[in-house]
């Protein structure tokens, strides 16, 4: 049962997110992204992880993936404001070697890799819940915790530096 | 799980959702009958006595309406878009707990759908999702002015999601549990969250307006000044799904509040009832079931009071509405979480 749900979530998963990728319209893209992180958030239930999902939805679909389309929206009204983008044969080709090529380099880095199984004696199952990673975040990796916020308020700060109106500067 | 326990689930989920829609479809007619008392008028009341089957009339003409859609539109999700604002609000009311449990025949009956320890998450992240609908619905039609109101929408609610997820940590700090069983079981008899958190409350509140697109924050479909909003291009059942999910919210929101911050099923001298019945099991189902009725009485309280604020206070302008949401509710909710975090050492300390 589980295994099932986790074949159809990973391929859906997989599906989306090349759906992201080879989709014309910019919207339809980002409306695919936000189905892929559900679908990541379907994981991570699997992995008994349920703060983890519920952050992920409300972090990256209720947040950023709107403010993504906001953005997006807004850049495509008209059809006709986008050039068609015409890709010459030359990079066509390069493209497909590129690609090609990194798969190999991914194919010959995994070939030897072994997956680390799960020990059923000493596995918590517990450990994705809220309680536990509570204690592990302010208790044994606080700093890299702490550090991270400042991270973001420095990140804060900037974006409201960037956005703040000059003295003089007229808008509309 | 046992198949008795799913498929008292099963049933219990198919109740909720349908006493959600009842009580949607009837905050429709309850709307009408309210504004028409406050405005010195009679209302709805031609349709069956009293007018009380005008919410089904009203459904009946939507229904029946041509369901046009607009031919530039990306049909799709033009067709999609009310659909999620639809899912969505149902899905919220999963997690809310509507009563204690009841003890049948030994079997412990909770009368929650889902028990997760991390409800308030879920709600709150269901509740960031209801963005999409608008967005969505919006950008479809093809129409300048369905992106403008969608993008009005849009901006507004997520200006006031971060006030009222500000508001929420406040009650986190006191109650130390996501799990919104255990945040209503904390709150047992008159102990409830409102007498610790009355600030927090009052953000809270005015965020649940602002969330669910009631006056005095009802910009996203302000025709009089503005224009129509992200539906000026719905119509038929398509608009009413969009109405009709505004309902819901409102439902849900009055059922979070109500949970949150007014004891949910818990009421007063509770305790006293429980053991003036002899019978414990007995007793426990007798206190349980005036839970479930008095947590409709809040509900509905909640319910009423939105009706009321409406037919009275008149709408925010724009540059208002941001200004109230960022420079005043977020400033005053961070307040309220230092508050709360100072009186909790307080009384760490005094005790």
């Amino acid at each position: 049962m589980t295994e099932n749900l986790f074949y159809f979530l990973a391929s859906l998963t997989l599906l989306c997110a090349l759906m992201v990728v080879i989709s014309k319209n910019p919207v339809h893209s980002v409306l695919f992204l936000i189905i892929t992180f559900f679908s990541i958030s379907g994981h991570y239930i699997l992995l008994n992880a349920q703060f983890l999902a519920a952050v992920n939805i409300i972090v990256y679909a209720g947040a950023i993936m709107v403010l993504f389309l906001f953005v997006i929206m807004f850049l495509n009204q008209s059809k006709g404001s986008m050039p068609e983008m015409k890709t010459s044969t030359l990079s066509k080709i390069a493209g497909t070697i590129a690609g090609g090529m990194l798969f190999v380099v991914m194919i010959a880095a995994l070939k030897d890799a072994s997956v680390a199984g799960l020990d059923a004696d000493s596995y918590n199952s517990q450990i994705g819940m809220v309680e536990n990673l509570g204690l592990i975040l302010f208790r044994d990796y606080l700093l890299p915790f702490e550090l991270a916020s400042v991270l973001f308020l420095v990140a804060m700060v900037g974006a409201v530096m960037l956005g703040k109106k000059e003295t003089g500067e007229q808008h509309f | 799980m046992e198949s008795v326990d799913l498929i008292y689930k099963g049933i219990y989920i198919l109740a909720i959702f349908g006493i959600t829609l009842l009580i949607a479809t009837y905050s429709t007619y309850f709307e009408r009958k309210i504004a028409a008392f406050i405005q010195d008028r009679v209302g709805p009341n031609r349709a069956g006595p009293l007018g009380l089957l005008q919410p089904l009339a009203d459904a009946g003409k939507l229904f029946f309406k041509e369901d046009f859609i607009p031919a530039k539109s990306s049909k799709a999700l033009f067709i999609i878009g009310p659909g999620i604002a639809m899912l969505v609000a149902t899905m919220s009311s999963a997690v809310i707990p509507f009563g204690d449990k009841l003890i049948i025949g030994g079997h412990e009956l909770f009368l929650q759908a889902i028990e997760v320890n991390i409800g308030v998450l879920y709600v709150f992240g269901v509740v960031s999702l209801g963005v999409y609908g608008l967005m969505i619905g919006g950008w479809a039609s093809n129409n300048k002015f369905s992106l403008l109101g969608a993008i009005r929408a849009a901006s507004q609610n997520i200006s006031y999601e971060l006030a009222m997820g500000l508001s929420l940590i406040a009650v986190l700090m006191l109650s130390g549990s996501l799990s919104l069983r255990e945040i209503a079981e904390q709150q047992h008899g008159f102990n409830w969250n409102i007498w610790y958190q009355p600030l927090g409350f009052i953000i809270f509140l005015v965020c649940a307006f602002a969330e669910t697109n009631r006056t005095p924050f009802d910009l996203p479909e302000s025709e009089a000044e503005l224009i129509g909003g992200y539906h000026t291009e719905y119509g038929s059942m398509k608009l009413g799904m969009y109405l009709f999910a505004e309902y819901i919210n409102i439902f849900v929101a009055s059922a979070v509040m109500a949970t949150l911050y007014f004891g949910a099923y818990n009421f007063p001298f509770m305790e006293d009832l429980r053991s003036a019945i002899s019978d414990p099991i007995l007793a426990n189902n007798v206190v349980t079931l005036v839970g479930v009725a008095v947590m409709f009485a809040k509900i509905f309280f909640f319910i009423f009071f939105f009706m009321w604020v409406r037919w009275t206070l008149p709408r925010f302008r724009y540059d208002q509405l941001m200004k109230l949401g960022w420079q005043i509710l977020i400033p005053l909710a961070i307040l309220n979480i230092m508050l709360t975090g100072g009186g909790i050492l307080l009384k760490e300390y005094l005790f």
